[in-house]
């Protein structure tokens, strides 16, 4: 198979562009991919100061590397989750991606600042850990975006994230969430703006870019997502892909240009009702407490509850 | 060759000389989910393997969004 561009020997065949790339000629597909997408949906402006979701996967730092490839003033930001060697290992490839590059990482680590940890908090919510994780991640983004002074978050959400996403939404109908899936969320009531420059690229092709360009991610799987509904849409999308390249990029952006603008006045309006945390400032639509320091302060209290018991176990025992 | 698979971390021999798109046929994965990487680099679908290879069938999907 023949490099598209320049006909030698190819690495990567791109089905849905039919199209195949040698290493060089791939990198630059890359470039282009993201640049279009920054340029189409407007992501970053000049002289903007961009905060790096980084988590030590594939996605996250193909993406720092790509904003620092482009020129982007980019910073990382990485959460300490407390998912065991999972997270431990994730910090390493982190730290170690940004002292290769000299690049600055902002780091957070949730047990140590908040006093609990990702497993711990699902146990306590009785709810899976990716919404505990998901909701953690949100707050403390925007949080550190506006305390740095940051005017831009970007995460490595790909093509096949918003697609399985999309595809989510649309088998329950989920129209407040189908109206805030876009690939920019402009600033707003007190959060930063938040961009998805990997939408054009599927993750085999972050994937490829960590190997094509030698950076050392983590593989292995967060054992909370192992057989989480995402992962099985990614599935059934994917071999909607085999037979027919260039599905997940068509329902994707086709929904942008043909559908998100239906249900975006819901989300909008659901802005307009946020007001401040009456804990920690950030807006929220609930009446005190946004949902952050809410589990937050649940926490603390299944914490003192714990604690109490087993002071009372021991002193009768 | 050698052929090494992730979730969970194995190694399984597979004869060759064999194409990288019969090999991911044969191992039941579909090829829009992984990347196959010889050394410090990837193969496309045509590529044939030698007997004598060592190849990482290595999943590229996540499950965070």
């Amino acid at each position: 198979m023949k490099c598209r561009r320049c006909r030698q020997p190819a690495a990567i065949e791109i089905r849905r562009h039919n199209a195949a790339f040698c290493p060089p000629c791939f990198e630059h597909h890359c470039i282009e991919q993201v640049r279009k997408a920054i340029d189409e949906f407007d992501m970053v402006g000049a002289g903007d100061r961009v905060l790096v979701a980084v988590s030590g996967g594939k996605d996250s730092l193909a993406l720092w590397d790509m904003l620092v490839s482009l020129g982007y003033d980019a910073d990382g930001l990485y959460l300490g989750l407390g998912i065991g060697d999972y997270s431990s290992d994730s910090a390493v490839y982190t730290r170690a991606f940004a002292e290769g590059r000299g690049l600055k990482l902002i780091e957070v680590d949730i047990p140590t600042e908040f006093g609990f940890d990702i497993p711990g908090a699902a146990l306590v919510t009785k709810r899976v850990p990716c919404s505990a994780c998901g909701l953690s991640k949100r707050h403390l983004f925007n949080q550190a975006a506006l305390e740095g002074g940051y005017d831009v978050v970007a995460t490595g959400h790909n093509l096949d994230d918003e697609a399985a996403v999309l595809f989510g939404n649309v088998l329950r109908w989920q129209t407040d969430y189908l109206g805030r899936q876009l690939p920019v969320l402009p600033a707003a009531h007190g959060f930063p703006r938040k961009v998805k420059p990997l939408v054009r690229l599927g993750e085999r092709e972050t994937a490829a870019w960590c190997v094509l360009r030698g950076i050392d991610y983590q593989v292995e799987e967060c054992p909370n997502a192992v057989g989480n509904k995402h992962l099985g849409y990614k599935e059934a999308l994917n071999a909607i892909e085999d037979a027919s390249p260039g599905s997940k990029h068509a329902f994707y952006f086709e929904f942008l240009s043909k559908a998100s603008k239906h249900f975006t006045p819901q989300a909008e309006a659901e802005q307009e009702g946020l007001r401040p945390c009456t804990g920690c400032g950030a807006p929220t639509t609930d009446q005190e407490l946004c949902a952050f320091c809410k589990l937050v302060a649940r926490v603390a209290r299944a914490t003192q509850a714990e604690a109490a018991t087993k002071a009372g176990k021991a002193g009768t025992g | 060759m050698k052929v090494l698979l992730r979730n969970p971390k194995r190694e399984v021999d597979v004869p060759g000389p064999l194409r990288v798109s019969a090999l991911l046929e044969r191992l039941a994965v579909n090829r829009e989910s992984v990347l196959v990487i010889k050394g410090d680099t990837l193969v496309t679908g045509d590529a044939v393997l030698a007997d004598a290879d060592t190849v990482e069938v290595r999943p590229v999907i996540s499950g965070g969004a």
